[in-house]
């Protein structure tokens, strides 16, 4: 049974693909902004600079609003194992489930329990126990993260199971299973991910209201820090991912090939192949521009070393060409832009016209939304070269998923397509125009009147002296 | 032996559901009365109630599906799968119910579409729970360690009863919640409402108990023979103290009693919901040792709830006793 010709596996795919990619723009943010927000934090405590005070105030509310599309689409994330990907669920549950069962008890727990004391709790608890709260929410956002990439590169990498008759996976080695293989790659790369993410959003409004207001002090201050950020943790970035392909090398040549476009193996030297076209049906790149041997020194650092074709792979066991072969070059083009940036950067703060060369200021703009497009298409290399296994090698993609009609899944899909973009697009726009503010008094601003979902304004003891009722400490 | 690792975390998940519905089924039952109260100031003190709280309470949502794929997962592959219909609604209903809390402070153009989304999302949220509920008591085809029954078989008449219950319980949590948290009009006005809802739920509860047993007989021999039959005297006694509690709570204005009372009622029903399914987790179809994981993923993830569980209750706590009292609309940013 198909709806519009459509299988119910590949619907499953796709409503899969769809409600994670937009579940993890909103961590790519938050995961950034939390830690920002705690370091803001502790510099006005340190400092007792109040333009701090004010960019924490002004970014706060960005967060919370990310924060809460990211909890609401994680948990359609959390169930969606059980409703379409059952197989899977009751055959791996017993690795996965304890993974993301960890993830719930030590970061979901801990960042929703101190995010409204976090948020709104300031007057009521004093500076000390707001700066603890702050630290936990951002804590728990990267522990969330080490987590959940644990349990996707076991799934990339799998070790230290055994399958019994039934075809259900036992734990035996728990520790094996935790940092497997493609974990500490995963981890770091990811998270380095939503900081550079937020680092250029950052950067991108700072810009914004340079471009504006070349004296405005808190956007020079959101400005350099985001600067910052870009040339110090690109180079880091570009480093890691080369780590991580050299293992991804390792562990699933297919894919590799797949990024790379090579059907042919090379038995000594393979070229890079800077644009192309790949047909899996012919079997080769079109309209291939490459360099001679470039592709072996970066993988293996020898130019004469052997790289394996899709070839090598019996049809039924390749991931799809196209969609890594693009999306891979369009995280690495961005990478490279991003260090461009970064390294700019450094000069015109050497130079001293950091806040004043209004190219460096539009180039930053215009790279302000990179790090989201940049998360999404190195997850897509990551997930389509995975394919046609959800479980590297053990477990197909096709026998995943749950015994469910097209039309019920093509249903589903139908209305997550709308929510979403209805729900998450105007959520969208609320952050621009959260964005497009000047960062300056808070509460010069019609539509930050509101608490954000605060009962703050039960009259804490503090409260009244220190605000006179208004909530916002400015 | 009587009881091993997966009834310890039959008891968890338990818990954790319990914990669920009866925390979000307070801020769901706020969103759920907001018809009544139309003044947008009203709304903001509403919503400021239970804003701080929220996104904890619906974690514990993420605790009952997540632990369940963790330590039953062919109970979570089996549910799952047979009730789509209502699950994917209830997740966009929380996804309306969950962004408004922000977006209705974002916007003047359109706040009013927002307080109408949180209402609706309340609502869809808690009609499609309570589906759920009854789906899973009526039975879930399972052949094969797989669910193997169509489309609709989560729709009856016992099931929409159900949801109709669960959106009347999660009325009279949200009701003694705002009685407790509010003064002056809102207050009077919740108080009237949580009689109500109390009422309304008393018959409700009459009616799916004297409906169960009918509906498989592993039901009816769990509540008339002994020794569960005392349970199952006992349980309507209870409740019946319970909502003396409550009534008499509301006539005396007091405001922690009512919701309390509330607490008790939906802790009564859960526990008969408990003793009707035991030792099944998937009634009539799967019993807990049949569904439970691995005994090295029982113990892994238990190893951690024994520490993490009360650590988690610990700072909840906190979190609710850094913003108690009552909220004052005076107060604010008006
Ligand atoms: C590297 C980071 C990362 C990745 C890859 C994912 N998530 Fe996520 N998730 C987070 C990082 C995160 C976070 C930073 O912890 C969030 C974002 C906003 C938030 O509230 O917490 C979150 C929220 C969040 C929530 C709501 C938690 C709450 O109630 O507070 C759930 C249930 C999930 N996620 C589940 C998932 C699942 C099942 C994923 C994979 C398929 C997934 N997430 C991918
Ligand atoms: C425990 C964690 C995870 C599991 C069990 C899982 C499982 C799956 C499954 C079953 C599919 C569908 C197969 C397919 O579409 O071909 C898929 C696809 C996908 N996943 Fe994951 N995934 C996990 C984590 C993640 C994470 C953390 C991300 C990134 C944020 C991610 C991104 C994607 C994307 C983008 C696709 C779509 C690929 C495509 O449609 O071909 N996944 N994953
Ligand atoms: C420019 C140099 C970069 C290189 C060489 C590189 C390399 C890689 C490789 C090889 C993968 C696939 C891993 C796998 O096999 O599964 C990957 C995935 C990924 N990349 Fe990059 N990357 C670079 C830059 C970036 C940047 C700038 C970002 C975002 C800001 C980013 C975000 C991601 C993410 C989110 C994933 C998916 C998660 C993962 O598998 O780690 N990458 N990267």
């Amino acid at each position: 049974m198909t709806f519009f010709g459509l299988s119910a596996e590949l619907l499953a795919r796709i409503q899969f693909g769809f409600t994670i990619s937009f579940h993890f723009i909103f961590p790519a943010m938050s995961i950034g902004t939390a830690s920002y927000l705690a370091v803001l934090n502790a510099l006005w405590l340190w400092k007792r600079d109040e333009s701090y005070l004010k960019l924490f105030e002004y970014w706060k509310t960005i967060f919370a609003v990310t924060f809460g599309m990211g909890v609401v689409s994680g948990i359609v994330m959390s169930y969606q194992f059980g409703t379409n990907w059952s197989v899977f669920s009751e055959k791996a549950g017993s690795i996965i489930g304890p993974l993301m069962g960890y993830e719930v008890l030590t970061a979901f727990f801990l960042e929703a329990g101190f995010l409204g004391i976090a948020l709104f709790g300031r007057n009521r608890v004093g500076e000390r126990m707001h700066m603890v709260a702050v630290a936990m929410v951002a804590i728990g956002t990267l522990i969330s993260a080490t987590w959940i990439t644990s349990a996707n590169s076991w799934m990339h990498t799998p070790v230290g199971y055994s399958i019994d008759a039934n075809g259900i996976f036992h734990p035996e080695d728990w520790w094996a299973i935790v940092f497997n293989p493609s974990f500490p790659y995963r981890m770091v790369h990811t998270v380095l991910a939503a900081f550079l993410t937020t680092a250029f959003v950052v950067g991108g409004v700072g810009a914004w209201h340079l471009l504006r207001d070349r004296t405005n002090r808190q956007a020079k201050i959101m400005f350099s820090m985001a600067m910052w950020m870009a040339a110090l943790m690109t180079p880091v970035q570009i480093f890691v991912g080369d780590m991580h392909g050299l293992n991804t090398l390792e562990h699933q040549p297919a894919k590799i090939a797949a990024m790379e476009g090579h059907y042919e193996t090379h038995p000594n030297g393979a070229p890079l192949i800077l644009f192309g076209l790949p047909d899996d049906e012919a079997e080769v790149t079109r309209y291939a521009i490459e360099i001679p041997k470039l592709g072996s020194l970066i993988l293996k650092h020898d130019p004469n070393a052997e790289i394996k074709g899709l070839k090598e792979f019996s049809r039924e066991d390749r991931p799809p060409a196209l969609m890594p072969f693009f999306t891979f070059r369009i995280m690495v083009a961005l990478g490279m832009a991003m260090l461009a940036v970064g390294m700019w950067s450094l000069w015109c703060r050497w130079r001293g016209t950091l806040y004043k060369n209004r190219l460096l200021h539009r180039a930053a703009l215009l790279m302000g939304p990179s790090g989201l497009v940049a998360v999404l298409a190195g997850w897509y290399t990551t997930e389509v070269g995975r394919q046609p296994y959800t479980i590297y090698g053990l477990m197909r993609t096709s026998d995943s998923i749950s015994p469910l009609s097209a039309q019920s899944v093509g249903t589903s899909l139908i209305a997550f397509i709308l929510v979403y973009f209805a729900v998450f697009g105007i959520g969208s726009v609320y952050l621009i125009k959260l964005m497009r503010r000047p960062p300056v008094m808070i509460e010069d601003h019609e539509l930050d009147k509101g608490p954000i979902r605060t009962a703050g304004i039960t009259p804490g003891p503090a409260q009244q002296e220190t605000d006179g009722g208004d909530g916002h400490v400015v | 032996m009587w009881f091993d690792y997966s009834v310890i975390w039959a008891a968890i998940i338990a818990f954790a559901v319990l914990a669920y519905v009866v925390l979000d089924g307070f801020d769901l039952g706020v969103g759920i009365l907001f018809p009544f109260f139309p003044e947008r100031r009203d709304r903001d003190v509403m919503t400021n109630s239970i804003a701080p709280v929220w996104d904890g309470n619906e974690t514990w949502l993420v605790l009952g599906g997540g632990g369940l794929m963790a330590v039953f997962p062919v109970a979570y592959a089996t549910i799952l799968p047979a009730l789509y219909g209502p699950i994917i609604a209830m997740l966009l209903a929380l996804i309306f119910r969950g962004v408004a809390f922000e977006f209705r402070w974002r916007t003047h153009a359109t706040s009013r579409f927002w307080d109408r989304a949180f209402c609706l999302g309340s609502i869809v949220a808690a009609f499609t729970q309570g589906i759920a509920v009854g789906a899973l008591v009526q039975g879930i085809t399972v052949e094969d360690r797989a669910f193997a029954g169509g489309t609709w078989d989560w729709l009856s008449p016992f099931s929409l009863t159900t949801g109709v219950a669960v959106l009347v319980g999660y009325t009279l949590l949200g009701a003694t919640w705002l009685n407790l948290k509010t003064s002056g009009d809102l207050q009077a006005k919740a108080h009237k409402l949580a009689l109500w809802s109390c009422a309304a739920m008393f018959v409700l509860i009459g009616v799916i108990s004297i409906w169960t047993p009918f509906i498989h007989e592993i039901y009816f021999e769990r509540w008339f023979s002994w020794p569960t039959a005392f349970f199952s005297a006992l349980v309507p006694a209870l409740l019946l103290i319970c909502g003396y509690a409550l009534w008499h709570g509301l006539k005396t204005d007091k405001h922690l009693q009512p919701f309390l009372a509330a607490l008790g009622l939906f802790l009564l029903s859960f526990t008969g919901l408990g003793i009707s399914f035991y030792p099944y987790i998937v009634p009539g179809a799967l019993t807990i040792q049949e569904a439970s994981a691995p005994t090295e993923s029982l113990t892994f993830l238990l190893v951690g709830a024994a520490v993490l569980i009360p650590t988690i209750l610990a700072y909840t706590g906190y979190a609710y006793w850094v913003f108690r009292g009552k909220i004052d609309p005076e107060e604010g940013y008006h």
